[in-house]
């Protein structure tokens, strides 16, 4: 029976083709934007998160406030490392964006001062080269360390060991280059920088004012308290409780986290509503369906369908309608998100579940939304149904 | 010989707001098995009111009938629909067949709603359309084949299922005086293969095919003739357009 009704529902959706397609539309539209979003929502709450485990959740962000008067130098380091127990590492930072120059390629990017305990603050590992060492800094050797995209923009492929750029003018030899960050810097972008010693930046960007201290609790446990004795400290120092923001870079990221989950939840529920519309669009055809086969209703019924029976070739012919939209819809919605989150190098977002769900969900509108017109055929009166037309 | 249709006091009462009309007002009779009869009567008379009765399409306001010894005057729809595609065979006047099926899928539709089995069912279905001389337009659509072949699958579709009565709603009507003789010709086939036929129309010329003609007038039986069939093989050329 149940074939039966399939093998029926499907002629009569075969018979206008062009609107069971049409009314497919609106499930496709619906439940491809669920799946886009929401993937590409969650996606961006895994990179962030990703970011998050990479870091080691210990770095510490000391960022005096300039606007106030606020200036901290390279010896303040110390000066931190002495003053605050919780903390087991400090590199100063000067940052700037330049102009970077091999042969004829130019590349415009940041430029980052500072001392070799930076690299394991950060986290950051090396591909090619060294790091910086204590004597860069001491002998202000012109030495450079690459991120990864900086390297392909100005070497493309090019062993960039031992050569040299220009930086604002000023020659540095390239001693390593760093592997792409799996976590994030403490510069917008962690790949696309330039890093020096901090004496040679001072030269370059034409300052000795620190823009931030990097330092590193030494244990995740401590990182709070660490907070609040680099905040006090600070404010101590220059009587002015807004000296310093002090943040720890896994705070900052956490939150983050959380706010791209709860866009996540948002975007969902926005493409929730134009699943809604499809089903609405679903019931609407169905009605009109209902009325255009009256003839039909009456003379199935006539020959012996129970209500049940026609309800159910009803049911069934929006249960395809909604499905076969939800299939199309899905796939859609997949690729899409797939193009979105690789162009972004970000994780693919889509699991499993979410495509399960939007399936569920726009069957469920179409059995929902296609229950009162499949009501209103199954009651027919058949002697009426079969006088029209 | 058994009955196969008997009403007692059969009654039916529209009511149409606070008005009541009484569309058939006690009717009385019985259709042995195998018999071949026809209802007449003008428009209003309640023939219409009548056939929607006998196909169990409607229930009596008061009265009973016995449709093959069952009393199914009061049976809830569900039942109903399971007596019509169990006991009666529907030809309309204007075919009535599914245009997005063939006609195989159509004969074959009964049978679906009886639950028969697949194979059972193709078997039937080919047999049905054999005997209407349609076996070899199977695969054809509705609007492949003419009115009369159309008919002829509303027929086939109304004796698959073997039913204890063929009900016929002006089954002529629609067709033009050759198509509407063959079809005839099929219902004396049947009559005289037993089925028991009844045929409502409003035209002589179909009624004097019928063994028996009971007429309605203002919703009472007014006459009930019993007359022996025509002889129908040289009869197509008499028969007046519709």
């Amino acid at each position: 029976m149940l074939i039966d009704s399939l093998r029926m529902a499907w002629r009569s959706l075969a018979a206008n083709t062009a609107r069971a397609l049409l009314t497919m539309l609106g499930i496709i539209i619906g439940v491809a934007a669920v799946i886009a979003l929401v993937s590409v929502g969650q996606a961006a709450t895994q990179s962030v998160t990703a970011k998050v485990e990479n870091l080691g959740s210990n770095m510490i962000v000391v960022v005096p406030n300039q606007a106030q008067g606020v200036t901290l130098h390279v010896a303040d380091g110390n000066w931190l490392l002495a003053t605050v127990p919780q903390i087991s590492a400090v590199a100063p930072l000067l940052e700037g964006g330049v102009m970077s120059r091999y042969g004829t390629k130019t590349w415009s990017t940041t430029l980052l001062g500072t001392t070799p305990p930076s690299e394991q603050i950060q986290g950051r590992s090396m591909s090619a080269g060294r790091y910086l060492v204590g004597s860069d800094v001491q002998l202000r050797r012109q030495v450079a360390v690459l991120g990864a995209t900086t390297e392909q923009n100005l070497f493309g492929g090019l062993n960039p060991i031992g050569r040299t750029i220009q930086v604002d003018g000023m020659p540095l030899i390239v001693v390593g280059v760093m592997n792409q960050s799996g976590g994030a810097g403490i510069t917008s972008n962690p790949d696309d920088e330039i890093v020096t010693p901090v004496t040679v930046a001072e030269q370059i960007l034409h300052t000795n004012n620190v823009a931030a201290f990097m330092t590193e609790a030494r244990s995740s446990d401590l990182a709070p308290l660490a907070v609040g004795h680099l905040q006090a400290v600070m404010s101590r120092r220059f009587r002015s409780s807004t000296a310093a923001e002090v943040v720890s870079e896994d705070q900052v990221l956490k939150t983050l986290a959380s706010l791209t989950g709860t866009l996540t939840v948002m975007l969902g529920g926005i493409a929730g509503i134009s699943l809604l519309v499809g089903g609405i669009g679903i019931m609407n055809i169905m009605l009109v369906t209902v009325s255009e086969r009256t003839r039909e209703i009456g003379l199935r019924k006539a020959i012996g369908a129970k209500r049940s029976a026609v309800a159910l070739q009803f049911l069934i012919e929006s249960g395809i309608l909604s499905l076969g939209g939800g299939a199309v819809g899905g796939a859609l919605g997949y690729a899409g998100a797939l193009t979105f989150t690789s162009a972004l190098h970000w994780p693919s977002g889509t699991s499993l579940s979410t495509v399960l769900l939007a399936l569920v969900f726009s069957v469920a509108v179409g059995v929902v939304f296609g229950m009162w017109p499949a009501l209103r055929a199954s009651r027919l009166d058949p002697i009426e149904a079969l006088r029209q037309g | 010989m058994a009955a196969v249709i008997r009403v007692e006091a059969l009654e039916r009462v529209y009511r149409i707001g606070p008005v009541s009309v009484p569309a058939l007002r006690g009717l009385d009779f019985a259709v042995p098995a195998g018999q071949m009869v026809a209802i007449m009567g003008p428009s209003g008379s309640g023939k219409s009111t009548l056939l929607n009765l006998l196909g169990c399409l409607d229930r009596p306001t008061a009265g009973r009938y016995f449709l093959a010894g069952d009393d199914v005057a009061h049976k809830s729809s569900d039942e109903l629909a399971e007596v019509r595609n169990r006991r009666i065979g529907f030809v309309f006047q204007n075919y009535n067949l599914l245009p997005q099926l063939t006609a195989f899928e159509n004969v074959e539709l009964p049978l679906v709603y009886g639950r028969v089995g697949r194979a059972e069912r193709h078997r039937r279905a080919d047999e049905a359309l054999a005997a209407v001389g349609l076996a070899d337009r199977r695969r054809h659509h509705p609007m492949e084949l003419s009115g009369g072949q159309q008919q002829r699958v509303g027929i086939a579709r109304a004796i698959v299922g073997r039913p204890d009565v063929i009900l016929a709603d002006e089954p002529t009507g629609n067709l033009d005086s050759v198509s509407g003789n063959d079809v005839l010709q099929l219902f004396h086939a049947l009559h005289e293969g037993g089925s028991t036929i009844v045929i409502v129309t409003h035209d002589e010329e179909v009624a004097r095919h019928c063994q028996r003609i009971i007429r309605l007038h203002d919703g009472q039986l007014v006459r009930d003739d019993e007359a022996p069939a025509r002889n129908l093989t040289a009869t197509g050329e008499e028969a007046e357009p519709c």
